[in-house]
């Protein structure tokens, strides 16, 4: 009786053991699918016009989207201009002087925006700048996408300042140096890796970007000509192609599809490697 | 010499004290234009409409009648779809990953499920438009048909494109969040829970059961609910497979439209003043429901956080 209900016991213990090593496995399947695609369909497209040709016009055979990777470096590197030291300032902020209501309230502003859906900010750039400017122009796309930077690199600055230990500020102000002194030269470099790694994946995380871009930077057929004019991205060149019916569109779709994806992953990849030297060698 | 040199450090730190202070009202600025902006923008729909816009059932550009119900439908019952979907997945990713999988499993298989996250949303509907919709269009939707066709919700022509392939996607895309909320949940449940339950003779799955998930389960919730907030918002993926057919049917082979596909869709072609803050404002009921939730979720993973060390929960 009491054998058999451990039995029981134990089997059921199993079963949940395979479910669970199913469901791991069964999620890993679209990634392999996706990967699989995007490799194989992707490195069918590319060849030397791809990256140096601009798009042809509809039912031309060939071109290439040289001008949307380069756009798309242009917008990412506005933002990172834009995102990227506002983010750290504010993780100083939060992390070294930050006490009280209004460290609170940023803080939480801070978790809010980062579930803020990107096509909200892409409306709300466009109601500020594009409609004060009358066009659609890189530096919107690359305000939209710095909005969407900031929290992430704020929180991750705010989160490696914190893991510096109190001890190395005491002994640097006990030194005679000036706070900001101390956090320069101290608390920042201390935490430098983790900040690399974190503004690294919010770089990552707004190169593939589509949304915010469809109303601010728009899309363009012609080569980068100016911050006050609309620019060609991959991910929206990814949107626009692969909703047409051509098959050579599709198909310049996947390349982009790949160099976008590839570009991510190695951004990502840096993120960690950075993170583990210069954190690791502290 | 001494007395200058030290008031220029006392201005050094006040103007870098003043530097990081501006950058964090930056950000509070931010939010009050992005709400300010939001409302402004939808004055003239509101006005003309009022509460009556999220009641409203036909969306109609061409004849300046705006209802958001089929869109808030669209964006409930796709999200919905999503979380049937991801949550059972992402539970038992968690519980694998937290609690079973042995020590080299564990670190590159979070890494493989924080890749679903990193891979661009405007992929996912490039796979989606050629990869998952015929597979659902050529197997999925027959299967289903024929198994379960007499409920309401698996009748109809299929086209691949509509509600299932929008829930479908969408739920792969909320594994990671999900999954690593809660394997992280999971982790910070105290040692001494498991130990307590394998003393006193239970197998692995009724310590989970009993001592791990109850103790995790405001936190799970919380990310279950992070999850529901990415997929409510989510834009682009859901755009390119979704049909964008602003309608209401019990259907989920029928086209429908979410909030933020059909701002997508319709924004930057917006036929007039009228269409354009009638998008506005749908967007302002999705940024108040997506702030919502993740209000939600924000205070029931802190609370995880806040449990002290030994303490049950019930």
């Amino acid at each position: 009786m009491i054998a058999g209900r451990n039995e029981r016991r134990k089997f059921m213990s199993s079963l949940m053991f395979v479910l669970a090593l199913g469901a791991t496995v069964l999620a890993l399947v679209p990634l392999g699918s996706i990967l699989l695609y995007v490799a194989t369909r992707g490195l069918m497209a590319l060849n030397w016009d791809f990256f140096t040709q601009l798009p042809k016009p509809v039912g031309e055979p060939g071109g290439g989207l040289a001008n949307a990777i380069v756009g798309t470096l242009i917008l990412v590197g506005l933002a990172s201009i834009m995102g990227i030291p506002l983010g750290i300032l504010t993780g100083i902020y939060l992390s070294e002087f930050g006490r009280g209501r209004l460290a609170w309230l940023v803080r939480f502003i801070c978790d809010v925006m980062t579930g803020v859906p990107s096509i909200i900010v892409g409306i709300v750039v466009y109601g500020t700048i594009v409609l004060a400017m009358k066009r659609f122009s890189a530096i919107a796309g690359g305000v939209a996408l710095a909005i969407i930077m900031l929290p992430l690199v704020t929180r991750t600055t705010e989160e490696m300042l914190k893991l510096v230990p109190n001890s190395l500020r005491e002994a640097s102000l006990a030194l005679g140096a000036s706070q900001w002194r101390t956090t320069y030269s101290i608390v920042l470099r201390s935490a430098m890796g983790g900040i690399i790694t974190g503004s690294l994946l919010a770089v990552a995380r707004v190169a593939g970007e589509t949304a915010p871009l469809l109303f601010t930077a728009l899309n363009s057929r012609y080569w980068y000509s100016g911050l006050d004019q609309r620019i060609a991205s991959l991910p929206v060149y990814i949107y626009t192609y692969a909703t047409t019916p051509y098959e050579e569109m599709h198909r310049l779709a996947w390349g982009a599809a790949l160099v976008l994806v590839a570009m991510v992953l190695v951004t990502s990849i840096a993120a960690r490697l950075a993170g583990r030297r210069v954190g690791g060698g502290r | 010499m001494q007395k200058p040199s030290h008031k220029s450090r006392r201005l050094g730190d006040a103007v870098f004290r003043g530097l990081t202070l501006l950058a964090a009202l930056v950000m509070v600025g931010l939010i009050v234009v992005i709400a300010i902006q939001l409302i402004k923008g939808s004055q003239l729909a509101f006005t003309r409409f009022g509460p009556g816009f999220v009641t409203g059932s036909r969306w109609d550009p061409v004849h300046g009648n705006f209802g958001s119900l089929p869109l808030v439908y669209g964006t409930v019952v796709s999200s919905l779809i999503a979380l049937i979907i991801a949550v059972p997945l992402s539970l038992g990713i968690a519980i694998y990953l937290a609690e079973l999988a042995p020590q080299w499993v564990r670190t590159p298989v979070s890494f493989l499920v924080e890749l679903l996250a990193a891979i661009p949303s405007v992929v996912y509907g490039l796979w989606g438009i050629f990869v998952l919709v015929p597979w659902v269009r050529t197997v999925l939707e027959p299967f289903l048909q024929k198994t379960l066709g007499w409920l309401p919700f698996f009748q109809g022509t299929y086209y691949g494109f509509g509600m299932l392939a929008a829930g479908i996607i969408l739920a792969i895309m909320i594994i990671p969040t999900i999954s690593a909320v809660s394997r992280e949940v999971l982790l910070a449940v105290p040692v001494s829970q498991r130990e307590a339950m394998l003393a006193l003779g239970a197998t692995r799955w009724e310590t989970i059961k009993m001592a791990v998930l109850p103790y995790g389960r405001s936190g799970i919730l919380g990310a279950v609910i992070l999850g529901l907030g990415r997929a409510i918002g989510e834009t682009m993926a859901v755009t390119m497979v979704i049909g964008n057919r602003p309608q209401i049917s019990p259907s989920v082979f029928e086209l429908a439209q979410t909030i933020a596909s059909i701002i997508a869709n319709e924004f930057s072609e917006a036929f007039d003043d009228l269409h354009l803050s009638a998008l506005v404002m749908a967007g302002l009921v999705l940024f108040i429901v997506t702030l919502l939730l993740n209000i939600i979720a924000r205070l029931l993973v802190w609370r995880i956080d806040r449990v002290p060390e030994g303490m049950s929960r019930e």
